[in-house]
């Protein structure tokens, strides 16, 4: 018996192709009412007064540049400690050697667990007090506390790069003479990092809003970041939540263009074999 | 090297080796003289390609012993980098690294273990790359190049450590049937210099002509040792003819447990 498709063309059921435009269509209507509700419900006088207020934005700009530098700075601090100290925790976590497993494995669980702010007040506060040593510069802070938190996170990043190199990438060049130690920096670390660049710029983006954590540590002016400035811009100005908007704006100014330059690397590096 | 004419490049015996419970290799004798191409053949899961990769120690021995060039790398204190700097390993993945160029392939150990110069190292990497057919390519990457380019890169990549012998670990079992010849070629081009090679393979027309010597091994032992001609064109054991029906002609085969 053979099937014959045309005889039963009459009955059949709608094409899948008619099908998914039917249902992308459904999904268009949808997504325009929700968007219409919104922007009908919204008291936009008052949005215009408090949120978007251009004479509060305006009375802030003069201290944006300087806490927009400090932003940088202090996430490019972190990250220069996150991705060192994390290096040598991934590569610990991959030691023979188990009491270097212990220490890392330790470390990783402690500062993932505790929240970034605890790390920054204990470094700012304790670390002062127990030690008599005062770090003397927020960015030194900013490098130790959030840089120790992101290093957690880094190395388990790390870790899985390390390990999804192929095996047979370390027993080429092991077979070539060269030391565990030269196989390691030529061979797997390049590779791995080429592997873990999307997450390490998460990490990055993660790093540049945690910085909003040196809050706590109060400053002088010439050391605020983007988030001090917003909140004083709230209690001083009229112009109700309008700072904390601007310094969303600031954030996004530093995020997305790093976004797209991970993206470039990413394609640019990429070419697995 | 010094030159003790009798003593062979590779001296293997009373090889064992378990991966946990299983017992892969039973106590292998071998031996492979100066000079001499040494092919290993067998069914898959007969332990021939776990003895190539103890010989170099990517596999540790479970017991016996193995010298190589008068060094014994069973010995817990022997310098293994040292002695691998003279022993070049062809891949059946070619594992070639993937990040650098074909050149940087064949210099990067050149380099850092030999500690030559750079230039010394890319007039090396670009003699024994001419060699297998591939100067022209120096600059590509390894992904744009197909399976036979990147084995004979492989090889040239092991030739520039200007090793005294070379282990094949089915260097074209990977490859598209007709890029197969190419790394043949290579291999007897290798042969006919004077290289010392133990290679494990599936061709068995190479390991007949190019092969000095043919082992067989079966179940973790060597099952039957000898010239080629006689090993594959008369072999001596039932498990060899069995095993060389099989693989020379095998669409007349029914199947079998």
């Amino acid at each position: 018996m053979t099937v014959d498709l045309a005889a039963s063309a009459g009955r059949a059921r709608m094409s899948p192709r008619r099908r998914a435009r039917l249902s992308r269509g459904v999904q268009y209507v949808v997504l325009l009412v929700v968007l219409a509700v919104l922007l009908s419900t919204a008291d936009w006088s008052t949005v215009g007064q408090t949120i978007f207020n251009p004479a509060a934005a305006g009375e802030m700009l003069d201290r944006l540049p300087r806490a927009f530098l400090n932003t940088v700075t202090y996430t490019l601090a972190a990250f220069a400690v996150g991705l060192s100290l994390g290096t040598v925790l991934a590569l610990m976590r991959l030691s023979s050697v188990a009491p270097y497993r212990w220490i890392s494995t330790a470390y990783v669980e402690f500062f993932r667990g505790i929240p970034a702010l605890l790390v920054v007040i204990a470094v700012g506060y304790a670390v002062p007090i127990a030690f008599g040593i005062a770090l003397s510069s927020i960015i030194a802070v900013a490098a130790v506390a959030l840089g120790s938190v992101s290093a957690a996170y880094i190395s388990e990043t790390l870790r899985a790069g390390i390990q999804a190199v192929p095996r047979g990438q370390v027993e080429a060049a092991r077979s070539l003479g060269m030391s565990h130690t030269r196989t390691m920096i030529q061979v797997v670390l390049p590779q791995a990092f080429r592997t873990v660049m999307p997450p390490l710029t998460n990490e990055v983006l993660l790093l540049t809003k945690d910085t909003s954590l040196l809050f706590v540590l109060g400053q002088t002016p010439a050391y605020f970041e983007l988030t001090k400035v917003g909140r004083d811009a709230l209690s001083t100005a009229s112009g109700g939540l309008t700072g904390l908007f601007v310094v969303g704006a600031c954030y996004l100014v530093i995020t997305i263009p790093l976004g797209i330059v991970a993206r470039r690397l990413e394609r640019r590096t990429g070419g697995h074999a | 090297m010094t030159a003790d004419a009798p003593r062979p490049v590779v001296r293997v015996s009373d090889l064992h080796k378990s991966f946990g419970e299983r017992e892969v290799l039973r106590g292998i004798d071998l031996e492979v003289q100066a000079g001499e191409v040494v092919c290993v053949i067998g069914p898959s899961g007969s332990g021939k390609s776990t003895l190539l990769r103890c010989v170099n120690l990517l596999e540790q021995p479970t017991s016996g012993r193995i010298e190589l060039l008068g060094a014994e790398v069973t010995d817990p204190d022997v310098d293994i980098d040292r002695v691998r700097t003279h022993v070049g390993m062809v891949f059946q993945q070619f594992n070639l690294f993937s990040h650098k160029s074909v050149l940087e392939n064949c210099t990067m150990a050149q380099r850092t273990v030999l500690r030559r110069s750079r230039a010394e190292a890319d007039r090396v990497a670009l003699a024994n790359l001419e060699r297998v057919g591939l100067a022209d390519r120096a600059h590509a990457m390894p992904a744009q190049l197909s399976g036979g380019q990147q084995q004979r890169v492989a090889i040239a990549r092991a030739l520039s450590m200007d090793p005294q012998l070379m282990l094949f670990d089915e260097p074209t079992s990977a490859l598209d049937p007709e890029l197969v010849g190419d790394v043949l070629g290579v291999m007897r081009d290798l042969a006919d210099a004077g290289m010392t090679m133990l290679v494990v393979t599936h061709e068995m027309a190479f390991a007949r002509e190019v092969g000095d010597r043919v082992v067989f091994m079966d179940d973790g032992t060597v099952v039957e040792t000898g010239p080629a001609d006689e090993v594959i064109g008369a072999p001596r054991e039932e498990r060899t003819r069995t095993f060389l029906q099989r693989v020379l002609d095998p669409t007349h085969q029914s199947p079998t447990g």
